[in-house]
């Protein structure tokens, strides 16, 4: 397999080349927010000072061409997911909105008085928050799968926590705050051959593998185009078939109807039921655009460059005495978070800013992980297709840096 | 952007590792909790008050430096003062984490409190260094916890 061509990529990213603090910046916080590269900034500004109209609703070949790429990116993010059909795609603003999409449409249908859902310990505040609300809504209960020390879901007793009450399973593809690779395969096995529908938070796996959601056979899988080399305010959800046709709309608005009177209102099959108002049309057509560049460069060479920078930023930083790698599992993204014995990320994450080196230092929405792990907060750095490793000798430095400031 | 380094001087990173006045006092006249959600900063403040003079003050938590040697250095600071002077002090260390005041060129009595001044340029930074001094505010006025949200 021919690597990736770094130098020829980070071209594409004026951010990585212009001077922050003296050298160009290390940008080590795609788990937070990835980077757009030009030509997909360039293909979302043709489409505002060239294209744009609303979708759906026009009689103008201007409207017609909108809604022919709006609906080409949807067959995009299909493709992305190996999704069966397009219909099955729903556009959101994002992994949160989906999420609580699925809660409230499909969890209302689904969890009542005494249920239980289940969550994994490894879940953002996305996965955990809509469910909380639903199970309070419904006076339901949750429960979670423990994880190891070493940041890894316990899979032995998981079909012994699923009861007849358990109602939905919610997990993450990949944990944000450890880089743990789920292994959603498994789960979604288990969960199914004791008739419980899986909820798969995909946020902070799209970047880093190949999704197949037939494979995985999951009943919902949901993402975010900002986390993905597209813009903000635009995600996806996918959903199986039969839930898609059985859930309620969820908003209410133009576009997601059929017809409209005092008396009656009909909605839209799906995926448009679940699509009221108008979408983010240059943000979805920015994501396809994001898609298609990802594609261009190739998801395994992606893969494989992340695993090297991971594997190398790993062995440098577990160099550093009083240094603890956070997140252990076998089977890892490019996500690394660490702790430094008696230093609070926060003013880790300081130094490494006056260094040039953007991390990110907090929960990272991912609070009962950090109380699991019994720290505050981790400094994390994660690694895109466009950082280096020089960018990794960036980090170490500057981490070194901190110990000789704070003795 | 000054240098974060500057704000890490040896006076913050001494009170950081060994903060003073660390603890709980009892009795106590006066009490309350702080907290920084976004970071974690977390500190309870107790302070024995006498005759409008704060003549003891101790606080435990965990946070960042910046929050801790904050803290340490306030109580060292206002140990022996009275309300009144604490609170001239307080006002005058919000204004100058926060840009407003500028010790070397205006009047105040910061003292060694000036020490804080780089985080000024770090506003991220500016809650955990206030933090210490909003619970203060806290205790002294009766409510029981503080928040710099």
């Amino acid at each position: 397999m021919i690597p990736l061509d770094v130098a020829k990529v980070r071209a594409d990213f004026p951010l990585l080349t212009a001077p922050f603090k003296g050298r160009p910046m290390v940008y080590l916080d795609s788990a937070v927010s990835g980077q757009m590269p030009q030509p997909v900034v360039e293909r979302m500004s043709h489409y505002q000072s060239f294209e744009h109209t609303n979708v759906h609703r026009g009689v103008s070949t201007l409207s017609q061409e909108a809604t022919d790429r709006f609906e080409e990116a949807r067959e995009k993010v299909r493709g992305l997911l190996n999704a069966p059909s397009v219909k099955q795609v729903v556009w959101t603003r994002g992994t949160t909105e989906a999420l609580n999409l699925v809660a409230q449409s499909f969890g209302r249908m689904r969890v009542g008085a005494g249920d239980e859902i289940l969550l994994s310990a490894l879940e953002h505040h996305a996965n955990i928050v809509p469910w909380q609300l639903l199970a309070e809504e419904r006076g339901a209960s949750i429960k979670v799968i423990p994880m190891t020390d070493d940041g890894e879901l316990v899979m032995e007793g998981l079909d012994g926590l699923i009861t007849e009450r358990t109602r939905i399973l919610g997990v993450a593809h990949v944990s944000n705050a450890l880089g743990t690779i789920n292994p959603v395969k498994e789960i979604v096995a288990v969960a199914h051959a004791r008739g419980v529908p899986v909820v798969v938070d995909g946020a902070q796996a799209v970047p880093h593998l190949q999704v197949d959601v037939q494979d995985l056979d999951c009943d919902f899988y949901a993402f975010s185009g900002h986390k993905l080399s597209g813009p903000t305010g635009i995600g996806a959800l996918y959903g199986k078939k039969e839930h898609l046709q059985a859930m309620p709309p969820w908003h209410g608005g133009g576009n997601m109807i059929l017809s409209v009177t005092w008396e009656k209102t009909t909605f839209m099959p799906y995926p448009g039921k679940f699509e009221a108002g108008t979408p983010p049309i240059a943000a979805a057509i920015g994501l396809g655009a994001a898609i298609d560049y990802l594609k261009g460069l190739g998801f395994e060479r992606i893969a494989a460059h992340e695993h090297d920078l991971l594997q190398y930023a790993t062995a440098e930083l577990e160099r550093i005495p009083d240094l603890r790698i956070l997140g252990r599992a076998r089977n890892k993204a490019a996500v690394l978070s660490f702790a430094l014995d008696g230093i609070h990320p926060h003013d880790v994450g300081t130094i490494l800013d006056g260094e040039g080196v953007v991390v990110r230092a907090g929960h990272h929405c991912a609070q009962p992980v950090m109380q699991r792990l019994g720290v505050p907060a981790t400094t994390r750095a994660s690694f895109a297709y466009f950082n280096t490793r020089e960018d990794v000798d960036a980090l170490v430095a500057a981490v070194w840096k901190v110990k000789e400031i704070f003795g | 952007m000054s240098d974060p380094r500057e704000l890490y001087q040896q006076v913050i990173l001494e009170h950081n590792k060994k903060p003073r006045n660390f603890g709980r006092l009892e009795p106590h006249t006066h009490h309350a909790d702080g907290n920084n959600p976004l970071c974690g900063d977390q500190l309870e403040l107790t302070l024995f008050v006498k005759d409008g003079i704060i003549e003891e003050v101790r606080f435990q938590g965990h946070g960042c430096a910046i929050d801790v040697a904050s803290a340490s250095l306030m109580t060292t600071t206002i140990k022996g003062r009275s309300v009144e002077e604490a609170g001239v002090l307080a006002d005058q260390f919000r204004a100058m984490v926060r840009g407003e005041l500028d010790p070397a060129k205006e009047p105040n009595v910061l003292g060694r409190l000036s020490l804080f001044q780089g985080v000024k340029d770090l506003p991220v930074r500016v809650k955990c260094a206030v933090l210490p001094w909003a619970t203060l505010h806290s205790a002294l006025h009766g409510e029981e916890s503080a928040s710099t949200e």
